[in-house]
């Protein structure tokens, strides 16, 4: 059975009555149990089938939410009352959690389907998947390749086709970096757009929930529907949430890009030629291109690993075996338990990130790192809300390269680098997308990356709607 | 070594901790109900149980408690602050992490006076007071193979308040501490209850040789659960220290328990050996900016305090700063004081009315001056009639005001007059009635008239009984002595 790929047309069928939410519910999970690229961990079977039925009688009636007919998968960190929830590691292994994320309460509200939870790498620190408890993600485009991360399961997901939309966690790009690499959009709000109640977090400051999606409409629709206010996270802007439908383009844009990154040593040549191919394509239709100065670039990467790891370690505290989650069978005492518990219960990567943090917090260093970081993160900020000044957005590639082979990069320093477009949106805190725009000759997609101004998602999606429909090729 | 020759050689230096529970009807970042004695794990919720996916949401009550604490100390009010994670394992503290202000503290210097003997005062300086969250209870002694965890306190408002090691003597300390929590409850922003842990002190304390400059290795003893017992640890700390210094050795900067019972301390099981709380900004709570508006708004609905009104009852109300101190002790009976002299200027026989047969009448019945029945009119009408000599004093004292409390409704007066307790002054009734019990008497009258003065009693009870108490005593022994005289 073919399902279309975006919710306008899945619900023209539905209404049209060449089929039913229920026979796309199971053709879903059939695709999801014959796949072989591990990006689901669980599909929530009977729920979801028992949810499409009623669903489908309340299209019927004509009083359904405006998700209706959407399966929406989440990644292994975004909670879902009463289900399972790991941050795909050990240490979270048969956790349930009490409660649902803001964003996912959002979108059944609006009669959207959880189908199930997809793998990510271990607390969302990787650019690859292949950090997980339950075993990397095979990119779907080429089983031998990464599916990048660490929302490689949310990405593969769409890139396969086993749902309709996903949600993912974006800190330095875990949400754009394998939308590239899987040729799908990957989309990440403005920090404080959507709520992280129920978010596992990572890097609190730079964590938020984003979204994968075939199109730029269902894209703008989810993240419309999972925006606002919220009173369970204070750090959650009470702006009005942009609306659901995009504008098409009107006017001629402002396009600013940033020379370095252009220039980037590692930056695959295709992928540069893609960009100044699109460049002036825009240019001959009459939009204006700048070429900016970001002379931060070296700076970005580490800053963005010194604050990250800082409040990870911080974050990550709580997995003790005391209270909830893994317990060593090596715990007799208090700190025993600590330390088998972590010891055993978190993969090398987060233990890695643990230590960097801890260090960089400690006294003596604090200053050096942290402190000096946050000045950084600032200079950052500052310089960008100057670039975007006169431009309507930034564009520049969303990785490197192309997706690279599973067990290809072993150094994780060359593994953070992969970062170094995407952790920018981050570190200040802009809505930033990535459109697949690019195909490489080596067979693999790869994207091109949008950023704007804060709370400006309207506008990033206007103009990514736009560049969809002149770039994209199926 | 006892206490005094330890201070002839050594001065304390001495600084104390207190944190305070704020009475909020929820806990600091999150709905779960804040109260004291509830069943274990009984007001937890998946936030305070630091649950993944959890987030802070900061109540802003505390804001307001910790406000007027800050104005009513003198200190300088931060505007602009944020949190701080405090880092560091402990099976209580679900998050492994406290939440604090570790570089903004809300509040900072500030000052408080204390009274010490011989109308002595001094002014207690303070560091800073910052807004926290409680760690859960950790119970080691009702399983005898695991500790317990009870997190009905695990996020539970806190304000810790330091003060500058200016603290000389365990007196100054137990001064300091009382004046702290008189306040607290006057603010009603804290029980004050030191047993139930609502408010908790930590003792800084090191001696140096008298004449030195250089503070001496410090000792800090926690787990004081009374005022009482802050003063005891101190008084065994600098014996405790003065015989180490006087045996060559130093002394080992640690944290020490007092136990009660026998009035020592103990060196606690040692931690972790130096702690690094890293602390950081919280990223999930946004900073605070604290209004102009905001503070004059605080600053109008701020109640009397104790010092403010131990000036005004002795400078205005002319009473004794003894009177003045245990009136003003609890704020509800210094409110009901307030209250009486509204009816009467006899400001002295108003105290003495509260500080005397009030409040044996409260600690009697064992209730709360708010469950008083007599309202403060009522008792202003009694001290009304004693002062325009309608009533005997002995007569209000003993048959009125308990009468007033079973009829707390009823006027004063037409209790009296019921019962015909209403003095008769007129001095001819007064005679008349002397002669006649004279009369009725004569053998006593002789005897008395000879020199056997214990027969006065005899007279004025027969008299007395004859008046139906309503006589003025003073006056019947006048009159009695006038005629024997004659």
């Amino acid at each position: 059975m073919d399902i279309p790929e975006s919710l306008e047309e899945i619900q023209k069928k539905i209404k049209n009555g060449e089929c039913t939410l229920v026979q796309i519910c199971k053709e879903y999970i059939q695709r999801i149990n014959l796949s072989e690229n591990n990006a689901f961990i669980e599909v929530f079977e009977e729920e979801a089938l028992e949810k499409a039925q009623k669903i489908q009688s309340k299209i019927s009636a004509n009083n359904a939410g405006i998700l209706a007919g959407m399966f929406i998968g989440i990644k292994d960190n975004i909670c879902y009352k009463n289900h399972q929830v790991t941050a795909s590691s050990k240490i979270l292994n048969g956790f349930e959690s009490k409660f649902s994320a803001t964003a996912v309460k959002k979108i059944l509200n609006e009669d959207g389907i959880i189908i199930g939870r997809l793998n990510c790498d271990e607390f969302a620190m990787g650019s690859s998947n292949e950090k997980s408890f339950y075993g990397p993600v095979k990119n779907p485009c080429d089983s031998k390749k990464v599916p990048g991360g660490s929302s490689g399961g949310s990405a593969a997901a769409i890139a396969e086709k086993l749902c309709t939309a996903t949600l993912g966690s974006d800190t330095g790009g875990s949400v754009r970096q394998p939308a590239s690499f899987c040729g799908v959009i990957g989309y990440k709000p403005t920090y404080g757009r959507v709520s992280r109640n129920g978010l596992i977090a990572y890097g609190s400051s730079f964590d938020q929930i984003g979204v994968f999606a075939k199109t730029v409409q269902d894209t703008n629709l989810i993240s419309h529907v999972i925006s606002g206010a919220d009173k369970y996270d204070s750090t959650v802007a009470t702006k009005e949430t942009h609306k659901k439908d995009i504008q098409s383009l009107q006017k001629k844009i402002k396009i600013g890009i940033p020379e370095e990154y252009l220039n980037f040593d590692n930056l695959d040549l295709e992928i540069k030629n893609r960009l100044l191919n699109i460049v002036e394509n825009l240019k001959s239709k009459g939009h204006e291109i700048e070429l900016l100065k970001f002379p931060y670039i070296d700076y970005i990467v580490p800053t963005y690993y010194v604050l990250s790891t800082a409040e990870a370690s911080s974050n990550l505290s709580r997995y003790d075996g005391a209270h909830f989650g893994f317990r060593s069978t090596e715990a007799n005492d208090i700190e025993s338990t600590y330390e088998n518990t972590r010891s055993e219960g978190f993969g090398m990567e987060v233990k890695r990130r643990i230590m960097l943090g801890n260090f960089v917090l400690s006294s003596g260093y604090y200053d050096a790192y942290f402190t000096k970081a946050q000045k950084v993160r600032r200079m950052i900020a500052d310089k960008t809300t100057q670039m975007l000044q006169n431009n309507d957005v930034l564009l520049f590639p969303t990785t490197p390269t192309t997706a690279f082979n599973i067990g290809e990069i072993k150094d994780p320093v060359t593994m953070y680098l992969q970062d170094i477009f995407t952790v920018h949106a981050n570190i200040v805190g802009l809505p930033a997308i990535s459109l697949p725009i690019g195909q490489h000759s080596n067979k693999m997609p790869f994207g091109v990356q949008l950023m704007t101004n804060k709370f400006k998602e309207e506008k990033l999606f206007e103009i990514s709607q736009f560049m969809m429909e002149t770039f994209y090729k199926k | 070594m006892n206490l005094e020759s330890a201070l002839l050689k050594y001065e304390p230096i001495i600084g104390i901790e207190i944190h305070a529970q704020l009475n909020t009807k929820s806990k600091a970042y999150c709905g779960d109900g804040n109260e004291f004695g509830a069943i274990p794990n009984t007001r937890t919720s998946p936030v305070s149980l630091g649950h993944p996916g959890t987030l802070p949401k900061f109540n802003k009550e505390i804001i307001n408690h910790a406000l007027k604490l800050g104005l009513a100390l003198d200190c300088e009010i931060t505007r602009w602050m944020h949190f701080d994670r405090k880092n560091y394992f402990y099976a209580d503290l679900p998050k492994g992490y406290q939440i604090t202000q570790d570089k903004t503290p809300i509040c900072r210097k500030g000052q408080i006076l204390i009274r010490l003997e011989n109308n002595e005062t001094k002014n207690i300086e303070l560091t800073r007071i910052h807004m926290e969250e409680d760690s859960g209870k950790s119970i080691h002694d009702l399983d005898p193979f695991n500790t317990l965890i009870d997190l009905n306190r695990a996020g539970v408002p806190l304000l810790e308040i330091v003060t500058e090691p200016v603290i000389r003597t365990s007196k100054e300390a137990y001064e300091y501490v009382t004046e702290i929590r008189k306040l607290l409850r006057y603010l009603e922003i804290c029980d004050g209850n030191m047993e139930e842990g609502s408010m908790r002190c930590d003792v800084n304390i090191s001696i140096m040789p008298i004449g030195s400059e250089k503070f001496g290795d410090r000792v800090e003893v926690k787990n004081l659960n009374s005022i009482r017992n802050v003063q005891r640890s101190i008084d065994y700390e600098i014996v405790r220290q003065a015989k180490v210094l006087d045996g060559g050795e130093k002394v080992k900067v640690e944290t020490r328990t007092f136990d009660a019972p026998s009035g020592k301390t103990s060196a606690m099981r040692k931690k972790e050996a130096a702690h690094d709380y890293r602390y950081f900004p919280e990223p999930d709570l946004n900073p605070i900016k604290i209004e102009e508006n905001h503070l004059i708004d605080i600053k109008s609905k701020m109640p009397a305090l104790p010092n403010e009104l131990f000036k005004k009852f002795t400078e205005n109300y002319g009473l004794s700063n003894y009177d003045a101190l245990v009136i003003i002790e609890q704020k509800e009976i210094a409110q009901y004081f307030e209250q009486l002299v509204q009816f009467t200027t006899n400001f002295k026989t108003a105290a003495n009315w509260v500080m005397v047969n009030i409040k044996s009448y409260l600690n009697q019945q064992a209730i709360e001056i708010n469950s008083f029945p007599v309202s403060a009119e009522k008792m202003g009408l009694l001290i009304q009639m004693i002062d325009e000599n309608l009533i005997s004093n002995s007569l209000a004292n003993q048959k009125l005001f308990p009468e007033m409390i079973k009829n707390p409704n009823e006027h004063p007066q037409s209790i009296a007059e019921k019962n015909d307790w209403i003095s008769s002054d007129s001095e001819e009734e007064l005679l008349s009635l002397v002669t006649k019990i004279i009369d009725e008497n004569p053998s006593e009258s002789e005897r008395l008239k000879n020199g056997e003065k214990k027969l006065i009693g005899f007279f004025m009870g027969k008299i007395m009984k004859a008046s139906n108490g309503t006589a003025d005593p003073k006056k019947i022994a006048q009159i009695l002595n006038k005629s024997l005289s004659q």
